[in-house]
């Protein structure tokens, strides 16, 4: 049994290693000076910090980490309350259609972005808004929107019945039954949601490489996928910009790892 | 639907829109149901037309733009079903839809394989220190997958880390920048995505082992059953589900892949890690080539669908 044991460790630990030496990797090449020479993983002579501020400057972070806060800032908000509202149309109010809606919502989570992106970028051009922070939040919204719907439609429809019929015989509106006895008890739903669309929206590229040419405007992974062209030979620039767009998603997952798991293990689709 | 209230106060609802005439002022509760399905439109409107505005209507005009010759710019042109035909003439674009097929083995396959074992290693009795490998497990699926590709492409480089690790194995005799290899690109890139999705399978299939009935782990080790044969038997039958929303979602990532290529391969060498997602992009954007761009998108997507379908279908028939 012992031996067994010591066994299932050794291999867990050897996972955990080969998910790790990545991120060991590109800690310690950040940590040598720009444009230095490396051979795999090596421990930097002098630890050099300014590598950071170099590739902050180069690559622009201070618009590309203000666009990413600016956009995810809307998008969450917005799409998440859209998503609740709908959920609770769908699931409690089961408006005409309701089904045939779902359904379309659900189909909606195969739609790979690809064959939505063409047609998004010339109609969004037509209209203006394209280079548009709202017309990029809008297009995440959307693309977020099964994902939500169906998220926020599976928690109310575990509602006990009873709970909402006994608001409404004490007179309550559907608004007030929303928000007085549902979402009280909805917040871990909605806060996983938020987390969920976070990270979607933090680590949307392909969206915002189309729909975003001003450079200023890019968020911070759109802003790195171009950096990449420029600097291909400086890795400790690159890794040190790689741990900047990094840094804060590992942040919200390592605080709201719990809301991440029940998110992923509903059957989240990584945006 | 309140079956435990009282029928007076609370009738079924069919019964209250046939009857909506005779519902009138009454005495306060309920108050206007018959309304209520219509006026949860307002509720369900906003996501419905975002949704429609800004993910349903391109689609839709992709498959119009499918059926165009148009660079963007000038009037456009009647192309019909040309932009399709070339997709299966064009050897590169037929071959990206191989590539992106044969991906499904490192972003689904193996994952779900490795998420297993991942699911076996941390169940059972002994607990310290699960949590923390459960965290570092699913760790890369939480990042930008642009940082990914850069790191992995600094991995594979001629002096990265995954070179340095066969020499020291006494391997050095087959290291070579493996993302440049004509051969093993694919492999390659295939592989990060194996890194990347492992821990989502493992994910999911913890959230499913807990759902199962301990007493049937009791029944098997009174049968005799080993650790490997409880899982076989066990474990394997009781996540069926978890592994097909896994296969599910992996399987659109393979398929849909862009920000991985485009940032460690851009499609090279020689085309051999093209995948439509790269093309659909460099057609629209680099090329002008709106109508085949939109074409080869509308065909990933009938592939994605086609395959989504398949591994439902597979899987749902083996339970029963």
């Amino acid at each position: 049994m012992r031996g067994g044991v010591s066994v299932r460790y050794g291999v867990l630990v050897l996972l955990a290693v080969m998910v790790l030496v990545p991120f060991a990797g590109i800690v310690l090449a950040a940590l040598h000076p720009s444009g230095a020479q490396l051979d795999g993983l090596s421990i930097p002579d002098r630890w050099s910090w300014e590598t950071f501020a170099l590739a902050w400057e180069r690559g622009n972070f201070t618009n590309l980490m203000r666009s990413s806060v600016l956009i995810a800032v809307f998008v969450v908000p917005l799409a998440v309350a859209m998503a609740t509202l709908a959920g609770y149309g769908l699931a409690i109010l089961k408006v005409w259609g309701h089904r045939t809606l779902s359904f379309g919502f659900v189909m909606g989570l195969t739609l790979p972005i690809e064959v939505i992106v063409v047609a998004l970028y010339f109609n969004l051009r037509e209209v203006g808004l394209t280079n548009s922070y709202l017309g990029v939040i809008l297009a995440e919204a959307a693309l977020f929107m099964p994902f939500g719907v169906y998220w926020m439609q599976t928690h109310f429809s575990n509602v006990p019945d009873e709970l909402v019929e006994a608001a409404r015989i004490d007179g309550a509106r559907d608004l007030v039954v929303l928000v007085r006895v549902l979402l009280p008890i909805s917040w871990p739903a909605v806060t996983t949601l938020s987390v969920l669309y976070f990270m979607w929206s933090w680590n949307q590229f392909m969206l915002v490489l189309v729909m975003m040419q001003d450079p200023d405007r890019r968020t911070a992974p759109s802003g790195l996928g171009l950096f990449v062209g420029q600097y291909t030979t400086d890795i400790p620039l690159l890794a040190a910009a790689c741990l900047i767009v990094i840094a804060p998603i590992v942040v919200v997952y390592l605080v709201f790892q719990r809301s991440f798991v029940s998110g992923i293990t509903q059957g989240a689709i990584k945006g | 639907m309140a079956r435990d209230l009282s029928p007076a106060v609370s009738p079924p609802r069919a019964a209250q829109a046939r009857g909506g005439g005779r519902v009138t002022d009454g005495p306060a509760p309920p108050p206007r149901r018959p309304g209520r399905r219509a006026r949860g439109w307002l509720y369900v409107l906003p996501a419905v037309a975002v949704y429609l505005g800004f993910a349903i209507w391109p689609a839709l005009n992709t498959l119009r733009l499918s059926l165009l010759t148009w660079d963007g710019i000038l009037p456009a042109e009647w192309a019909g079903l040309s932009n399709y035909v070339k997709i299966f003439r064009d050897s590169q674009l037929y071959e990206a839809i191989l590539h992106s097929l044969a991906l499904i083995i490192f972003f689904s396959v193996i994952p779900i394989g490795v998420g297993l074992l991942m699911t076996a290693l941390l169940m059972g009795k002994v607990r310290r220190g699960m949590t923390f490998f459960r965290i570092v497990f699913f760790l890369p699926q939480v990042l930008p997958l642009v940082a990914v590709g850069i790191t992995w492409r600094w991995l594979y480089s001629e002096s990265g880390v995954v070179n340095q690790f066969l020499d020291l194995v006494g391997l050095g005799s087959i290291t070579r920048a493996w993302l440049g290899d004509y051969g093993l690109a694919l492999v390659a890139l295939g592989l990060i995505g194996t890194w990347v999705m492992s821990g989502l399978c493992m994910m999911l299939f913890l959230a499913g082992a807990q759902k199962i009935d301990p007493s049937l782990y009791e029944a098997a080790r009174l049968d005799g059953a080993g650790a490997f044969r409880q899982f076989r038997h066990v474990t394997v039958p009781g996540v069926r589900r978890e592994i097909t929303v896994a296969g599910v979602i992996t399987t659109i990532s393979a398929l849909a892949s862009f920000d991985l290529v485009f940032v460690t391969t851009n499609g090279g060498p020689a085309g051999q890690t093209n995948v439509p997602g790269l093309l659909v992009y460099r057609l629209a954007f680099n090329e002008g080539d709106i109508g085949g761009a939109s074409a080869l998108a509308v065909v990933l997507t009938v592939i994605v669908v086609a395959v989504v379908s398949a591994v439902r279908y597979f899987t749902r028939d083996d339970e029963s």
